[in-house]
């Protein structure tokens, strides 16, 4: 008896109790379902919600993956045992040491995130009596890639709680949510534990224990693991050039750093057709012209040097692109097809507005240097007001037009 | 509580969980937001307006037949206005730290819904008895509320609980501390109070079905 067969017997065993959606839920994560409506015409499509989820986390294993090479690399960089990399493929960074470390930091992220978040999908299916939903498979994806790396587990653990009770759950589960499930635990964990999402040295491993050893009195070599946007909301040189940048070999959360994978993850999508575009490029445009603007104060020199604003201000506009977590937000979390503004002009508008009020915080807020997280949870707050207004412009020209063609 | 008939008794008990102001009713919820960081605060702001609403109810209740509908709201206002301002004073007399603490919210019982609800509501047609039961009944069922929050804001936020350090020193790293426990600085936070008002809304709601609303 293979194994799907043994699945099937045990859903038909367990059929009607409250422990059937559980069942369900693996045997329809493993195999297509056995099952075929009763009544009715329906569409016959491949792409249901389970294959949406599954490409978007095509899309993101890259992400991981580099991610899980950049946290050994900016470790063993960190405490001086290699040298900065030049290339794509160099092999210092490519290098089985770092794949070691990065993992032993990564992997228990995504499987904490994972096991949390789909137990407490599994208990909600189970308390309410409905299937359990796929909805957390991309989420759970999306946590790990969006701490910094030395986070502690239990902290995570108790975000995901509440991202995915207050955030989801409440609001009635998958598809119903007012906010990005992820960056609701992303904003959790900022607003409740801000030691360890922000600063100079939560983004390179061990750099949170070197700076108590050396406090201490410990004789150890202590590099900066500052992000760029920190260096910059200080008015301070950062040491990395514009390869590294967009390339991702830099200080940050585990997957957000290299812009070339994610605009390879986000090319995928939108191939697939999976992300929108509109939202990508208006997202894109929108940081442009917000980069541009503050470029224009700069030049115009309408601020000094010594504000403090004036180093985040005068990045050239572009660079807002491959620096902080802008690129990563854009692709893999403004799309979020559930939050995001459903009609085609609304998803124009909704993403104008996310490019410019990222850069707007990246700009003025000195606590928090980057703004991403946050405007695209003010914007998920805004996406159904956006497509009211759409709705109703779209039926009153329609009035008009009748009207006009009656009279 | 023999002393009080089962009606009576219905008026104080109602409001404590049923027909609670805060949870029920969703009145009174910018005060109950801003002062239950800490559960020394919550405390003294329930007693205030127990007292508040407790005198305010009754007095309210003995002038009903006497003042002039039209002006009901101003002789309303001077009355809370006047009680207020007796515990301020109190308060910056014998407790001089925890009124800075509480600040501007004590003078805001003025404008806290609940007090202005049930003068409307229930003193301005009751009796001083059934008007003083009412008041009381509702200011403990927004003060038990209060006490909640601000009891795990202050544990979870702060990790104590009238400012004794029951979970240990964070700064020392002591009890839960030398594990690597942390404070929610989020607990702190405002939005939190909400939210876990949220959940008392959540919780009692699910344990009581009838009060969920048809829609």
């Amino acid at each position: 008896m293979g194994l799907k067969q043994k699945l099937h017997t045990l859903k038909e065993k367990y059929k009607g109790t409250k422990m059937a959606p559980a069942f369900n839920a693996l045997h329809t994560f493993l195999y297509l379902p056995n099952e075929t409506t009763h009544n009715g015409t329906h569409v016959k499509a491949a792409d249901d919600l389970k294959r949406t989820m599954n490409t978007v986390i095509m899309a993101l294993l890259p992400c991981l993956i580099f991610g899980i090479f950049n946290g050994g690399y900016q470790h063993h960089l960190a405490i001086g045992e290699i040298e900065q990399v030049t290339s794509f493929f160099d092999a210092t960074f490519w290098s089985w040491d770092n794949f070691v470390v990065g993992a032993w930091k990564i992997i228990p992220l995504v499987l904490v995130s994972y096991g949390v978040g789909l137990l407490i999908e599994f208990i909600f299916a189970i308390i309410k009596g409905h299937e359990v939903e796929e909805g957390y498979l991309v989420t759970g994806m999306l946590v790990p890639l969006i701490v910094p790396i030395d986070i502690p587990l239990w902290m995570l653990t108790i975000a995901v709680i509440f991202g995915v009770v207050i955030g989801k759950e409440v609001f009635g589960g998958t598809g119903m949510n007012i906010l990005n499930p992820a960056l609701t635990i992303r904003a959790f964990l900022f607003f409740a534990y801000p030691t360890w999402m922000s600063g100079d040295k939560v983004w390179v491993h061990g750099a949170v224990d070197r700076a108590k050893e050396m406090a201490a009195g410990a004789d150890v070599d202590a590099i900066s693991g500052e992000t760029i946007l920190g260096s910059l909301a200080q008015n301070k040189a950062h040491a990395y050039d514009l390869w590294d940048m967009f390339l991702g070999f830099i200080p940050g959360s585990v997957g957000e750093t290299s812009t070339l994978l994610i605009l390879l993850g986000g090319l995928f999508l939108i191939f697939t057709k999976i992300g929108s575009w509109r939202i990508m490029l208006s997202s894109v445009i929108g940081a442009l012209v917000m980069g541009l603007i503050f470029n224009g104060v700069v030049s115009q020199e309408w601020i000094s040097e010594s504000s403090k604003f004036f180093s985040l201000m005068d990045v050239p506009f572009w660079q807002h692109l491959i620096i902080g977590g802008l690129a990563f937000g854009i692709v893999y979390m403004a799309t979020d097809p559930v939050t995001a503004s459903q009609t085609n002009k609304g998803k124009w508008i909704y993403g104008l507005l996310i490019g410019f009020i990222s850069v707007l915080i990246r700009v003025f807020n000195p606590a928090y240097p980057e703004g991403v997280m946050l405007a695209i949870l003010l914007m998920n707050v805004f996406a159904p007001t956006i497509d009211h207004y759409v709705i109703q412009g779209n039926v009153k020209r329609r009035a008009k037009r009748l009207k006009a063609k009656t009279a | 509580m023999g002393l009080l008939s089962k009606k009576d008794r219905k008026l104080i008990l109602d409001p404590l969980a049923d027909d609670n102001p805060i949870t029920i009713q969703v009145l009174g919820i910018c005060s109950a937001l801003a002062i239950t960081a800490q559960l020394k605060p919550s405390i003294v702001m329930a007693i205030s307006v127990v007292f508040v609403l407790g005198i305010g109810n009754v007095v309210i209740s003995l002038m009903r037949n006497i003042i002039p509908s039209k002006i009901r709201i101003i002789v309303q206002l001077i009355v809370v206005a006047t009680l207020v301002i007796i515990v301020d004073q109190v308060l910056k007399a014998f407790a001089y730290t925890l009124s800075k603490e509480l600040s501007v919210f004590i003078g805001l019982i003025i404008t806290n819904c609940i007090i202005m609800g049930r003068f409307e509501a229930f003193a301005l047609g009751n009796g001083p008895w059934k008007s003083f039961l009412d008041g009381i009944g509702n200011a403990a069922g927004y003060g038990v509320i209060l006490i909640i929050v601000g009891f795990f804001r202050e544990l979870l936020g702060s990790g104590t609980l009238f400012g004794f350090k029951v979970l240990g020193d964070s700064v020392e790293k002591t009890g839960l501390y030398a594990i690597g426990y942390e404070n929610n600085g989020f607990m702190v936070l405002p939005p939190m109070a909400l939210i876990v008002v949220g959940i008392i809304i959540w919780v009692q709601r699910s344990r009581n079905k009838a009060l969920i609303e048809e829609n």
